[in-house]
């Protein structure tokens, strides 16, 4: 299944790609615009033309994140989904209360993460042991949030804020207290 | 000429600050100020970069978080504000062709604009006062962590600005609609009219025959359209800071307010409503405007496809009204339609209106080939690149998927945020301060091209530089706004580290040259008063 790290391995692929491009179309740009050229008139067809593929890049990049990032619909329409298991957790005074002391994930399960704030406004966000993400979501005091997520890989998880809330929520770092169970059959 | 007398006298001893005009010394200091507050936000940058490889001892944790709350208020409104300012009080009379409505205005904002910076960096630097710039509620009446005198002068610098802007924004339309003395009465409504679009908007539903001619120049219209935004973002961040100041003040009288009295998702979606209309708002508009004045400054033909752009800054406008949802697709309970609609849809909208004024500059440079390479014409197309570079990443992560796993990461200030500001921003407002030099200064001689060619490509590979980097770290889950005491990312933020040295290098090498052109006199000289009393923007 798609994950965040593919997700965000395409999306280094294509920005990447089109730096270099834009790189050396401006470079191009700067060196032709110094030189005598033929024909230097720009014709609006080319502006029209500019104008409309941009309009359908902005759009098309939603549709297709919509249509092959697994998380956007499940997010979108969570009230639509039934949780195989549900995480109620509080946030006080810079500090996050889980409702056991590791939090086991049967693989595959959908996971609902209840998160409420007694104070400020903090972050919650999942991670990998080599320290890059898998989710995160505000955590904003006086509003429910709520994240459904699904495991499709087993491993140890850590959890922290991922919002500043003042020096002290450098420390809401809770390691390795998230388990997903071996997957069936691997 | 020796160096001493460089330094003193400035280049060739052409720059005579008793020559310049009410206005041009305005103008002058403005740009002192901002130069001197970019050299806090790039200090701050740099002291935070090499926090971010390795803590620095002797800067407290808490001092590391005030700087970061400093920083971008330092960067924005000490220094692009005040540039801004500057080079459009100067830029408005001078292309409606008449006096400044009010000097004395214009010198009261400069002096509000520079006390309310230094008042809120001062306290910030006292009392660690530490909400950061987005002040999500209550943090910034969170009186456990941070003090309540701390913040109640750091709140009030902030207000001191927010009227140093009003009075600003009072003197730009002023200047477009008033009539000078001995004029022939001005159609202040029609002027008025055109240069916010409303001319431009009923041509659109006119017939041909009937349309009405445009009576303020393009730019103008820019500036003006950027100045609404900055009237409605001046009033949301004067009333949050009244609201935050209540807190302060029953603290300190000793009545305990409830800090639940505020919904926080209300306060987050107002307040970032008023900082976007700065972001994606005026900031935009009056890059978009500035390009195009350089681009007829520089080619001295028509702009391309003129109607077109003129209609562009009026959609740019409304965009800038209904964009901010996303900065809140992390927030679950913001109702979907407000993130699919104003959080990906409109803000798409940003990729076609300054991918279109994006076009509309380079038309207009190619059809006046073959052009000199100046030093206004290359900071301009390193602009350009910049927000080339910036718009689509921030695109990107205004998308409900990518945002899940970009949210708060180094991508959004690294890629989006730097290249933007850094490259895009400062290096058009560069081009303008080189362009207008001469202008402001009565024919002063730039010291030095070969220190300029230095500033030119260090910032440039400075600032995409930094950005690639920080992005890098952002892709591999980075967050901002934290710290890693571990060395988690320390590659990455070492060769971030490394291009933000040439930033700051950039910075020092453009300061020296532009103190040396000007002379140690000629500088304290802008400060004095001008002996010509006269209203008009250069002397006969």
């Amino acid at each position: 299944m798609v994950d965040s790290s593919m997700v965000l391995w395409g999306q280094t692929i294509a920005y990447t790609m089109y730096c270099l491009v834009i790189l050396l179309v401006m470079g191009w740009f700067a060196y032709k615009i110094t030189k005598t050229g033929k024909d230097n008139r720009v014709k609006p067809a080319l502006f029209y033309t500019f104008v409309g593929f941009l309009t359908v890049l902005g759009v098309s990049l939603h549709i297709i994140t919509y249509n092959t990032i697994p998380w956007t619909p499940v997010d979108l329409n969570r009230s639509e989904y039934v949780p195989d298991k549900t995480f109620d957790i509080t946030v006080e005074n810079h500090e996050f209360f889980l409702p056991a002391e590791k939090l086991v994930i049967d693989c595959n399960d959908l996971v609902l993460f209840d998160v409420t704030s007694k104070d400020l406004t903090y972050g919650f966000g999942v991670f990998r042991q080599d320290n890059s993400m898998v989710f995160q979501m505000q955590v904003v005091p006086g509003h429910r949030n709520d994240i459904l997520w699904q495991f499709d890989k087993p491993g140890i998880y850590t959890i922290r804020s991922t919002e500043y809330s003042g020096p002290r929520g450098i420390f809401m770092i809770l390691k390795d207290v998230v388990e997903v169970l071996p997957c069936e059959g691997s | 000429m020796s160096f001493k007398n460089t330094f003193m006298n400035g280049a060739e001893s052409l720059f005579k600050p008793d020559s310049l005009t009410q206005i041009q010394k305005i103008v002058l200091r403005f740009v002192v100020v901002g130069l001197v507050f970019y050299a806090f936000a790039v200090i701050e940058g740099m002291i935070m970069r090499i926090y971010a490889v390795d803590p620095i001892s002797f800067i407290s944790t808490d001092q590391y978080f005030a700087i970061l709350t400093a920083h971008p208020l330092v960067g924005i409104f000490g220094s692009t504000y005040a540039l801004v300012f500057g080079a459009f009080l100067f830029l408005t009379p001078y292309l409606m062709k008449k006096p400044l409505y009010s000097v004395k205005l214009a010198n009261w904002a400069l002096i509000l604009l520079t006390s309310g910076v230094l008042l809120f960096w001062i306290a910030g630097f006292i009392s660690h006062y530490a909400p950061l710039y987005t002040l999500y509620w209550p943090l910034p009446a969170d009186f456990s962590q941070f003090s309540v005198w701390g913040g109640t002068f750091f709140i009030l610098g902030i207000a001191i600005l927010m009227v140093g802007t009003l009075f600003f924004i009072i003197n730009i339309f002023k200047t477009i609609i008033y009539t000078p003395e001995g004029w022939e009465k001005q159609p202040a409504a029609a002027l008025l009219g055109s240069a916010i679009g409303y001319t431009g908007l009923r041509n659109m539903l006119r017939k041909k025959e009937n349309k009405k001619e445009h009576l303020v120049p393009l730019p103008v219209a820019a500036i003006a359209r950027g100045t609404v935004d900055m009237v409605l973002n001046t009033g949301i961040i004067l009333f949050t800071g009244v609201l935050i100041l209540v807190f302060m003040l029953g603290n300190i009288l000793g009545f305990d307010l409830e800090e639940t009295a505020v919904d926080a998702l209300l306060y987050k979606n107002w307040f970032w409503w008023g900082l976007d209309l700065i972001a994606d708002g005026l900031v935009l508009i009056f890059v978009a405007g500035t390009w195009y004045l350089l681009a007829v400054m520089i080619t001295g033909k028509k702009l391309f496809m003129q109607n077109i752009a003129r209609a562009a800054l009026l959609l740019e406008l409304v965009v800038s009204w209904t964009v901010w949802s996303h900065h809140l697709l992390s927030d679950q309970a913001q109702p979907a339609v407000l993130k699919v609609v104003s959080g990906e849809l409109v803000t798409a909208f940003e990729l076609i209106t300054q991918g279109l004024a994006f076009f509309i500059v380079l038309a207009t440079l190619w059809a006046a080939r073959p052009l000199k390479m100046t030093n206004p014409l290359k900071f301009l197309l390193g602009g350009l690149l910049g927000f080339a570079l910036a718009v689509p990443a921030g695109i990107m992560q205004a998308d409900v998927g990518l945002n899940r796993i970009l949210h708060n990461t180094q991508w959004i200030i690294g890629p989006h945020v730097h290249v933007a500001i850094l490259v895009g921003l400062t290096m058009t407002l560069y081009a303008a301060v080189y362009i207008l030099f001469p202008i402001v200064t009565n024919g002063a001689k730039l010291y030095s091209q070969k220190l300029a060619n230095i500033h030119f490509w260090f910032h440039l590979f400075g600032g995409i530089g930094m950005g690639a980097f920080m992005g890098m770290a952002g892709l591999n889950g980075m967050l901002r706004r934290t710290l890693y005491v571990d060395g988690e990312f320390n590659t990455y933020m070492i060769l971030a580290a490394l291009s933000g040295s040439l930033l700051l290098i950039a910075f020092l090498v453009f300061f020296y040259n532009i103190v040396m052109s000007l002379g140690l006199k000629g500088v304290i000289g802008i400060f004095m008063p001008s002996k010509l009393k006269t209203k008009e923007l250069l002397p006969e």
